[in-house]
């Protein structure tokens, strides 16, 4: 049975969602996050999910609220954007610090200032080191099929994070493509009945959820958060491995795209490797060994699956669509850490930053070598 | 938890259970002022119960009986709520 429809991003975010049908969703709406959320309100309004929303008055609300209902045994999801994100991020620590599995879409978008409503990733990028999961979707379809994956990631009992699904603000948020949905019963027999970990709040058996740790707990507890977001790499492909025999499609933590014996790479987040594939077939018809390297899971960073897709590289340029002032982007800093002692040629792009636009050919300019640092930025000089 | 754990046994979280936790006698944190009550002027409207940080007002069921001073911090909120002045902080 295959239902495909013509959704926008943010629609088949909130039709997972509904298939998942969470007991509760507290949470702030924010461009582009909109559309997630006031479709998935009109489903519950509807009687299609039974979700309690809650209407808090803000983003550090919002995910302060999901902690509590996580940790009173409620499978809780949430979506927010950029300023949001950023309200949340304190939050966002206690979240993955207390092991609360709260999965959250995120409709990528710049941080102000100055102020703007378009994709970028600083938002993600702000709470890199918070111990959440961090996957990142190309398309509409992958940011439905991650959200239905998440909460088994989430939930796990070697994992017990927050995991977000990022979604490029607008670019897929916004744009209707057509999505495959599964069938609804698939989807609750895939995601299961929420397993509450193993102490909650619970009156009966009382708990000190969040204690205070002094220096003599302090570095244990923060080993152990790390510990477990490095062991959502294996729950990561074991449940893609599942969604894959489900739906035909599988999302692991990276996707190779034509690597096969290329010399050339490159290597992205998100809605821009559909427009690098597209420049790979182009380059690969007019037998240029180039591919792509995709990276799905950012957090966490798949290092070693990296190193050996692009073993056969001599040239990699990595796509950051968020800056590091000051320093070396997010990305570009992760990828010279994997390739590191290797004999590859390593080239860091910024491009994108505020919605701006990627051309084919400024990937083709990429490829060829011959792209400006800063992507797109009037008045800068390409290399050559 | 009478060793330092390493990361691996600790409970995920570091969710403390009543059982793993030290009993500490936190009275002994007071400065100096306890407080006491006159029965004779109490009403029982509970609001130094209702109010005590510590949980250091003790009842037999729903009547005020006085303080557990293992738990009293002597921070005197219950004699300021008082509304009958039936608590007076005094020096130990």
């Amino acid at each position: 049975m295959n239902d495909v429809r013509l959704l926008t991003g943010g629609e088949a975010v909130a039709h997972a969602m509904r298939q998942v049908d969470p007991d509760v969703v507290p949470v702030y709406p924010i461009t582009p996050q909109t559309p997630i959320i006031q479709t998935f309100a009109k489903f519950v309004a509807d009687g299609r999910a039974h979700t309690e929303i809650v209407n808090v008055e803000s983003e550090h609300s919002a995910m302060s609220a999901a902690i509590g209902a996580a940790l009173a045994g409620g499978r809780t999801m949430t979506a927010t954007s950029s300023q949001g994100l950023a309200l949340m991020a304190e939050i966002v620590y206690i979240a993955a610090s207390m092991r609360a599995p709260i999965v959250m879409a995120l409709g990528n978008r710049a941080l102000s200032g100055p102020i703007n409503i378009h994709c970028d990733h600083s938002d993600s990028m702000l709470i890199r080191d918070s111990g959440v999961v961090q996957l990142f979707a190309e398309n509409a379809q992958e940011a439905y099929d991650l959200m239905v994956m998440a909460p088994r990631i989430a939930e796990d009992a070697r994992v017990l994070l927050p995991v977000l699904v990022c979604l490029d603000g607008f670019t897929i948020t916004h744009s209707a493509e057509p999505v495959s949905l599964l069938p609804d019963d698939d989807v609750a027999r895939f995601v299961g009945p929420y397993h509450v970990p193993n102490d909650v709040l619970d009156t009966t058996r009382p708990t000190t959820q969040g204690p205070f740790a002094m220096p003599d707990y302090y570095f244990e507890l923060r080993r152990q958060q790390a510990a477990a977001l490095e062991a959502a790499l294996d729950v990561l492909e074991e449940v893609a491995s599942d969604f894959g025999q489900q739906s035909g499609r599988r999302h692991g933590a990276l996707e190779s795209y034509k690597l096969d014996g290329a010399t050339r790479a490159i290597v992205a987040l998100g809605s821009t490797a559909g427009t690098v594939k597209d420049v790979v077939d182009e380059l690969r018809d007019e037998h240029e060994p180039v591919g792509l390297l995709k990276l799905v899971s950012f957090r966490p960073f798949p290092g070693r699956a990296v190193a050996a897709a692009l073993a056969s590289c001599a040239r990699v340029a990595v796509l950051d669509r968020a800056d590091s002032p000051g320093g070396t982007p997010p990305l570009h800093a992760e990828l010279a850490a994997a390739l590191y002692g290797g004999d590859v040629e390593l080239a860091g792009h910024v491009y994108g930053l505020g919605g701006r636009d990627l051309h084919p050919p400024d990937v083709r300019e990429v490829f060829a070598g011959t792209a400006a640092p800063h992507i797109g930025l009037r008045g800068e000089r390409c290399l050559v | 938890m009478d060793e330092l754990s390493t990361w691996e046994k600790l409970p995920v979280a570091g969710v403390v259970r009543p059982a793993d936790a030290p009993r500490s006698l936190t009275g002994g944190w007071r400065t100096g002022e306890k407080p006491t009550a006159d029965l004779s002027l109490c009403v029982n409207c509970l609001l130094c119960w209702l109010y005590c940080p510590d949980s250091a007002v003790t009842l037999a069921g729903e009547a005020f009986t006085g303080f557990d001073l293992d738990y009293c911090k002597g921070c005197g909120i219950c004699a300021d709520v008082c509304p009958v002045d039936a608590i007076a902080m005094v020096s130990e």
